[in-house]
């Protein structure tokens, strides 16, 4: 599959090669670990990242959370938007 | 205040089939057997319950130690990320299909040079041909790759074939790490040292490529300190976020803290990682900034570089507690800038490649 730069809700995005969500053992905190740095997640960023499997869509992440939270789809999908694209600038996630 | 450590930097042995004269390695060793696979497992369970989130397994060359599958398990089981930081060399296809197997999440690959007969010569090996192998079985295996190159004189002009050679092998990070001037390196600091006009211009490729690269491949490229002004914060500050365990188990705040004439350090076959983080003679003696001496002690960037490099210190200036040299404020800047300045003739270079040698120690294993 072609990987493709800009995110939309049709994207599958994907844990990049080489990252892995783990807990911060000291603060109990989700992480997310990658070659020599990590990134603090906040309980939103952890709960996208734990769908992003390559397999479902932006939108059906947007959906899925939008359920789990009992909230409109409006709100998450900038959360969503946002930390996607910040993190695929930094090479931590892919999308196709 | 309360420090954590976030990285172990397992240093498993000194052995290493390679004789790289810039070696930060201490240049006489610590005595002692290497710590037997149950003490390094122990080790990073304890480093995981205080926080420690990466272990870089490093030496030497880790790949001499045939339990690093074993290492790396434990690792996994405690939830740490794991680098394996090595030569290549002794990377077979079936070791490294046995550390993806439990659980190895990245590979750090250093080359000398991007030429084999350069490569080989400053590693006192044949190396160059097998690296290139091994880093592709790498990319072909999944892991990301990090390919580091220390820079000195004879190397940094190739910066550009170099980034080259980083990019053809799908690296997703290049580390062009000048020289550190410490152990064998230090050793060798006048034939290594490159001129003022080879920093300019390498940082200058360094900065170009960055930009056209953005995205693809991350380039980390720093001036040596020799050449500024303001002293690195070395470790982001002693005892603050990383440790690092020697062959032998000893327990350091940074990887060459041993050259430190008189600091004494503790070894996890007597005292348990988080007794010797927390309250051992070695990480308090330079932690926080009360112990800071002057000009340090009033200085805005107490806070950013800590004071600078205390391996430098005691290297230059021959008191580890002083400022770190490198800072222009400090007393010892004018040794240091006559060593700098005693490396610009352009004559020395061409009087070293005549010899075999080019003039370097290389940088031997330890006996027994």
């Amino acid at each position: 599959m072609p990987i493709v730069h800009i995110i939309t809700e049709q994207s599958r995005p994907a844990l990049a090669s080489g990252t892995r969500l783990s807990i911060d053992r000291r603060t109990g905190e989700p992480v997310l670990l990658y070659p020599e740095g990590v990134v603090e997640l906040s309980p939103t960023a952890h709960a996208i990242l734990s769908h992003c499997n390559g397999e479902v869509t932006i939108g059906e992440i947007i959906a899925a959370l939008a359920a789990e939270f009992e909230s409109d789809c409006q709100p998450i999908r900038e959360d969503v938007i946002d930390c996607l694209s910040r993190l695929r600038q930094r090479n931590l996630i892919v999308v196709t | 205040m309360s420090y954590r450590p976030y990285l172990l930097l397992a240093e498993l042995t000194h052995r290493c089939p390679l004789h790289c004269p810039y070696c930060s390695n201490p240049a006489s060793y610590p005595t002692g057997n290497e710590l037997e696979t149950a003490d390094w497992q122990r080790a990073i369970r304890e480093a995981a319950e205080m926080g420690v989130l990466h272990v870089g397994f490093s030496g030497g060359e880790p790949l001499q130690r045939h339990d690093l599958p074993d290492l790396v398990a434990a690792a996994r089981a405690a939830g740490l990320y794991s680098n394996l930081i090595t030569s290549a060399i002794g990377l077979s296809r079936a070791r490294a299909d046995e550390l993806k197997r439990v659980g190895l999440d990245s590979v750090q690959i250093s080359f000398q040079s991007d030429e084999a007969s350069v490569g080989d010569r400053i590693a006192g090996a044949t190396a160059h041909a097998k690296k290139l192998e091994a880093a592709r079985m790498v990319k072909e295996l999944g892991f990301p790759l990090t390919v580091n190159v220390v820079l000195h004189r004879e190397n940094i002009e190739r910066l550009e074939q170099l980034i080259s050679l980083a990019e053809a092998l799908g690296a997703q990070r290049l580390e062009l790490a000048n020289t550190q001037y410490y152990g064998w390196a230090f050793r060798n600091r006048s034939v290594l040292l490159p001129t003022r006009e080879q920093i300019t211009a390498a940082a200058q490729a360094a900065e170009k490529a960055k930009i056209r690269l953005s995205g693809k491949l991350e380039i980390l490229f720093v001036t040596p300190d020799y050449y500024t002004d303001r002293p690195k914060p070395c470790m982001n500050g002693w005892g603050r976020r990383f440790l690092t365990v020697n062959p032998v188990g000893d327990v350091l705040p940074c990887p060459t803290a041993s050259e430190i004439p008189g600091l004494r350090f503790d070894n996890i076959l007597a005292h348990g990682l988080a007794w010797i983080w927390e309250e051992s003679e070695a990480f308090n003696r330079f932690r926080g900034t009360d112990w800071l001496p002057a000009p340090c002690r009033n200085c805005e960037f107490r806070e950013q570089d800590f004071g600078g490099c205390r391996c430098q210190a005691a290297l230059i200036a021959g008191d580890a507690a002083v400022t770190d040299p490198a800072c222009s404020l400090s007393p010892y800047r004018e040794k240091l800038t006559r060593f700098v300045e005693s490396c610009q003739s352009p004559g020395a270079k061409e009087d070293r490649s005549s010899s075999t040698t080019g003039g370097f120690s290389f940088r031997q294993n330890p006996s027994g």
